[in-house]
């Protein structure tokens, strides 16, 4: 979940939020880590880009990126998936 | 022509990496430095506390800095939210930024970027920050002209729309870069100017070591 957070960091411009200043189970938007609704697209652009994985259906978004660790949770379901 | 009298009373002039406020050369850096550099610094001098400026595109970041320069001293507080208008001009629009997310599109097109495709946003921004409901007019131009964007900003002073106006010059194109903010209000303050285009022409061109 390290590098998921760097990730994070490194797509949205957080310049001043590290790695370990983000909670694993934090919520990434609203009172979390405050994230608004352009870096909601940027973090599929990222699951895109890093993972190779297209969001099927974006009403699954509010539930995949809730925080870190359902990224985390949802990328590695969608890395065993087969093909 | 103006009917009524107005004041210029601040400016911020931003160029050459050197910061003036009200005339003054209020901090500078090396000419060496690239654009992002010299405003993550410059950001770190005046501001700080304010993440989403990181977001921000080289355009709105030049505009929203100088604005937090010139209004820390300024006391716009004095002003309703729905009276304070801002009336911005540029040479280059947002071509800067449209060429970044030009480049993106022949991948994944950037919805970050996407964001800053018109140049009109810095002043959203400006808005954001301070809080301003006001009327808002950006114009595309060769070079800074005086006299449109007093006689705009004028207008609406006069018409009672606006109560104060931040007006001026916001540009940038690669490391290229000058900014130019007035603060028009019809009340008179020490150090005032009448707020006229030579008046506005006088305070670019001293502040431009010209």
């Amino acid at each position: 979940m390290a590098d998921l957070k760097s990730q994070i960091i490194e797509q949205l411009n957080l310049q001043e939020v590290k790695p370990e200043d983000i909670g694993d189970d934090q919520p990434l938007f609203k009172d979390g880590l405050g994230l608004d609704s352009i870096d909601a697209l940027e973090l599929i652009v990222l699951l895109q880009q890093h993972y190779s994985i297209r969001l099927a259906n974006p009403d699954q978004g509010p539930e995949i990126f809730y925080s870190v660790r359902t990224m985390a949770t949802y990328i590695t379901a969608q890395q065993k998936q087969p093909g | 022509m103006s009917k009524q009298t107005a004041y210029i009373t601040g400016s911020c002039v931003v160029r050459k990496h050197q910061v003036y406020r009200n005339g003054a050369l209020l901090w500078q850096e090396a000419p060496s430095l690239e654009l992002q550099e010299f405003l993550r610094k410059a950001y770190d001098r005046f501001s700080g506390q304010y993440p989403k400026f990181h977001k921000m595109d080289p355009l709105s970041k030049l505009g929203w800095l100088a604005a937090e320069v010139l209004l820390r001293e300024a006391p716009i507080e004095d002003h309703l939210p729905e009276q304070v208008a801002i009336v911005l001009s540029n040479r280059s629009a947002s071509l800067d930024t449209d060429l970044r997310y030009y480049n993106t599109v022949k991948d994944i097109p950037s919805p970050a970027l996407f964001v800053y495709t018109l140049p009109n946003i810095v002043i959203g921004e400006i808005c954001i920050r301070h809080g301003f409901k006001g009327e808002h007019a950006f114009f595309t131009m060769d070079s800074f002209d005086a006299e449109q964007v007093v006689s705009y900003a004028q207008l609406l002073l006069d018409s009672g729309v606006a109560t104060a106006c931040l007006c001026g010059w916001v540009e940038v194109m690669d490391q290229q870069y000058e900014v130019a903010l007035f603060l028009a209000e019809r009340q008179q303050r020490e150090g005032a100017v009448a707020f006229t285009a030579a008046e506005v022409k006088k305070l670019y061109a001293q502040q431009s070591g010209s």
